[in-house]
């Protein structure tokens, strides 16, 4: 069993057809249980009030947003040099989610930081990178819309996604790179004394893995939309030729 | 509903945009897909068609 056998787009379908639907409702399980959990049942934090209870969202598509590009980073790279053809299709599907979860992210962040910093925006490492980081899925896209022959588009999205890369990764440690701005560190930690009270610590994590699961889901079923497109076209040009 | 206090505006806010974009985004996602499939099938019946 090699795990390339997945880049066959028949294998890849039918496993993640058996798979999806169970993925699928441990995600909206994860999801609906999570949000009810840390906006219904937990206290209002000492210093921040109720605005403690949008952790639950900006936290987990904050870190959606951010992987999602290095899981994109890592299929493109497999694109360049092993021509997997569903590798870069995996990672077009991936970049609809990115970009929503980063928009989400930036709103919830605004949000948040009108009561708590004063201000909605303001050009602190990593809310500009993050900004940037947004640019770049949105120019991810556009290039895969802009360009009509598909191996063009992805050779080119793949080299994009490499220098996007960048932004990605200033977006999760621009807080340790540069001691400055309002963005404060991170709110969960290896290290027990660095995370936020177990209070809001259990329902953050069970909603990161809602919405990591639906991130999966979302890939996944992504992904299959492209093959079929993918195919519809093979099969078209191959019975006008 | 808990007391949201002063924040009420920030939160609600925060909760009705973020989840009005994911759904959006669930819908849009499933949307494509059904119609890909579709599309897919009526292709490849139109190419077995041909072929007989």
């Amino acid at each position: 069993m090699s795990l390339w056998q997945y880049a066959n787009p028949v294998k890849f379908l039918h496993l993640s057809g058996k798979i999806v639907p169970t993925l699928a409702v441990l995600s909206a399980l994860s999801l609906v249980i999570s949000l009810y959990w840390g906006f219904f049942l937990t206290p209002d934090d000492y210093k921040q009030g109720s605005t403690v209870k949008i952790i639950y969202i900006h936290v987990p598509s904050a870190l959606v947003a951010i992987n999602a590009w290095f899981m994109m980073l890592v299929t493109s790279l497999i694109w360049l040099v092993r021509r997997h053809h569903v590798s870069v299709l995996a990672s077009k599907a991936a970049s609809y989610v990115g970009v929503v979860m980063t928009l989400v992210a930036l709103i919830t962040g605004a949000f948040w930081g009108q009561p708590m910093w004063g201000t909605w925006w303001a050009w602190d490492p990593r809310l500009t990178s993050f900004l940037i980081l947004f640019l770049f899925y949105l120019g991810y896209i556009a290039l895969w819309a802009g360009i009509d022959d598909p191996d063009t588009a992805a050779d080119l999205t793949s080299v994009l996604c490499i220098v996007g890369s960048v932004f990605a990764i200033l977006s999760r440690y621009a807080v340790n790179f540069w001691n400055q701005g309002l963005h404060q560190g991170a709110s969960l930690s290896l290290d027990k004394e660095e995370h936020v009270s177990d209070v809001f610590y259990f329902p953050l994590l069970l909603a990161i893995a809602g919405f990591v699961l639906l991130f999966i889901v979302l890939t996944l079923v992504g992904t299959r939309t492209e093959i079929r497109q993918r195919r519809a076209r093979a099969l078209l040009a191959r019975s006008k030729g | 509903m808990p007391d949201l206090g002063k924040y009420a505006f920030a939160v609600l806010s925060s909760y009705g945009y973020s989840l009005a974009l994911i759904i959006g985004l669930v819908v849009f996602v499933v949307l494509r897909n059904i119609k890909a499939r579709k599309a897919l099938e009526a292709i490849e019946a139109e190419v077995n068609h041909g072929k007989d």
